[in-house]
């Protein structure tokens, strides 16, 4: 049976963030000719093929050949071009991994890194495929930004930043329609994290994809308990929102962290090691993939087993609230 | 400069980059003294680079992928003016730029290399760009034969051919000696010409100690239009120095105090000869 968590009435649905990624690609790419796509047989999965169709001169096609993509990309971006080199994120951040430390970071050449399909995007296609690593070893190279937007507004943003940005960023998107969380468009920022849902009785940090399940389950919470919980939509992994951190931890309320990504070294471990170094000692709760054979099927299905989820999420935070079910 | 003062310079930088690693007592001095006339010419005949304003878009670019013979590259460097030659009595030292692999903190330095495998694919990008902005400069890279089999080289290979980039000159250093062995014993690449031919590339084969050789391989592209272009440079590892050339143990080797007066007395009794 398929699963889906997207049934939410209250919020206006949207495009998979990877097809506003290539919509906002292509609009950019119309009015600078220095905007290329370099993509390793992925123009389809990356939705861009019209972008293809349309600027014929400004993709560049490797084949499937990871590391060359990301070096003939330090290439591109060190003559100039403002260079996205477009891959799944299960080979873009494995395969490539030596060229985006050496090539990119190391060397600062200005490249944007898109990793499609991210996460348990690709579901029952199964663990080659998965991503759930990238957070964690990017988050350790130097001058690397690491950016998840959660929806469609975040995603188009993320785009334009990145663009302008000259300095290299890995942006990292779902194939999944994404719900806009937050209609009032309020101001996007590399390093900020966005507040999408207010309350006080607890904060709920998460990133891509799992933010919409953490608004669901916020809701849940107040819909069911009268808890009102903060949703923040941390998009960006690295740097972290660190000022946003030390407001949160005032009060001490219990702080829950969501991630689209193995529990090790992704933003759960990066929103700890700050929180408790400051000191905090607030009820914590990380959820993501556990350090295990990941469990097969869809990606709701894989979110569904391991509670990132609205009634998995909901529930942490009734056991850190000491709520009785 | 003259052909016989560009036959000393070799001398020269060979003498230097023997200093620089004996002072260090670190470094890469095999494969430095078998790739350094490649420099010199490289940076003496052939580079359209100004050391006083090296970052200008239409500069040709010269990407060094086996990195690890930094030396080579430094006393070439500090020769033509991109730094003071003194600043490489710090080379490997605390808070030094001037470290074992080329970085982008020293002035002429393209892009930051030592992994290898590396330099090829940076190059297509360099190559496509240029082709795609109508821009007359071309793209060098070396490579050491000890790194062909890293399968980047291999799809970076593909894909010049595929673009046709006839901008871009890769020259092999091929002095058939890696850490292990021989590169036969430790994974034979034989039939380079034949293998690049075969995907698409316009090959030529010089002795890479010859200077004339070089200029005219390197000044005398594009080979065939459409085709980038394959220098296979046939080196001695160590070459210049007697009880250097051709032992492996030279691969990373740091000379003794006799061995380096030694060396400095052969390089200056060649360098009479010129």
């Amino acid at each position: 049976m398929e699963l889906d968590i997207i049934e939410e009435k209250d919020l206006k649905m949207g495009k998979a963030n990877q097809e506003v990624f290539a919509e906002t690609l292509e609009g950019l790419a119309a009015a600078d000719r220095d905007i290329i796509a370099v993509t390793s047989d992925s123009r389809g999965s990356g939705k861009l093929v019209p972008f293809g169709r349309k600027f014929p001169s400004q993709i560049v096609e490797v084949g499937i050949a990871e590391q060359n993509l990301v070096g003939v990309a330090a290439g591109l971006a060190s003559a100039g071009k403002k260079a996205f080199a477009v891959s799944p994120a299960c080979f873009l951040t494995a395969r490539s991994l030596e060229q985006i430390k050496n090539d990119i970071a190391y060397s600062d050449n200005p490249v944007t890194l898109v990793g499609i399909s991210a996460g348990v995007s690709y579901g029952a296609l199964g663990t080659t495929h998965h991503s759930l690593h990238d957070f964690a070893v990017l988050r350790a190279i130097n001058n690397m930004m690491i950016v998840a937007p959660a929806d469609n507004f975040e995603t188009e943003q993320a785009v334009r930043f990145a663009a302008a940005l000259n300095k290299p960023v890995y942006l990292r998107f779902g194939k999944k329609a994404m719900p806009f969380l937050n209609e009032s468009n309020q101001e996007f920022e590399f390093g900020k994290g966005r507040i999408v849902r207010e309350g006080d009785d607890l904060t709920i940090i998460a990133t891509g994809e799992t933010v919409y399940p953490a608004w669901q389950a916020a809701k849940l919470l107040e819909d069911t308990h009268g808890v009102r919980a903060t949703v923040v939509s941390m998009h960006t992994v690295k740097p972290l929102d660190t000022e946003l951190l030390d407001t949160i931890i005032s009060g001490g309320k219990p702080i829950i962290t969501v991630e689209e990504h193995m529990v090790n070294g992704g933003l759960g471990e990066a929103c700890a090691s700050h929180l408790f170094q400051k000191g905090a000692r607030n009820p914590f709760q990380l959820i993501g993939i556990p350090d295990e054979y990941t469990v097969t099927g869809s990606q709701v299905e894989i979110f569904n087993h391991y509670g990132i989820s609205q009634e998995g999420i909901a529930n942490q935070a009734k056991v850190l609230l000491k709520i009785n079910q | 400069m003259t052909d016989r003062e560009l036959k000393l310079k070799s001398v020269l930088l060979r003498k230097n980059l023997l200093k620089y690693i004996y002072k260090a007592k670190a470094g890469h001095t095999g494969g430095s003294l078998s790739c350094i006339d490649i420099l010199n010419v490289l940076y003496n005949r052939v580079l359209k680079v100004d050391p006083a304003n090296f970052r200008t878009p239409d500069r040709d670019r010269y990407i060094q992928s086996k990195g690890h013979s930094v030396e080579a590259l430094f006393v070439t460097l500090a020769d033509r003016g991109f730094f003071p030659e003194s600043d490489l009595e710090t080379l490997c030292q605390y808070q030094s730029h001037y470290i074992g692999h080329p970085t982008r903190k020293v002035n002429g330095v393209e892009q930051n290399t030592g992994a290898l495998g590396h330099g090829l694919p940076i190059c297509v990008g360099e190559a496509i760009a240029a082709k795609l902005d109508n821009k007359e400069h071309r793209i060098f890279t070396l490579l050491g034969d000890g790194e062909l089999p890293e399968g980047s080289n291999w799809e970076a290979i593909l894909s010049a051919a595929h673009y046709k980039l006839d901008n871009l000159y890769a020259v092999l250093d091929n002095n058939k000696q890696q850490i292990t062995g021989s590169n036969s014993e430790v994974m034979n690449t034989d039939s380079v010409r034949e293998k690049l031919e075969a995907f698409g590339w316009a090959v030529r084969e010089v002795d890479g100690h010859n200077l004339e050789e070089l200029e005219a391989a390197l000044n005398n592209g594009p080979f065939e239009k459409g085709k980038p272009n394959f220098i296979i440079a046939h080196t001695t590892k160590g070459k210049g120095v007697s009880y250097m050339e051709g032992v492996i143990k030279w691969h990373h080797g740091v000379p003794s105090a006799e061995q380096f007066e030694l060396a400095q007395k052969e390089l200056d009794e060649a360098g009479a000869l010129i």
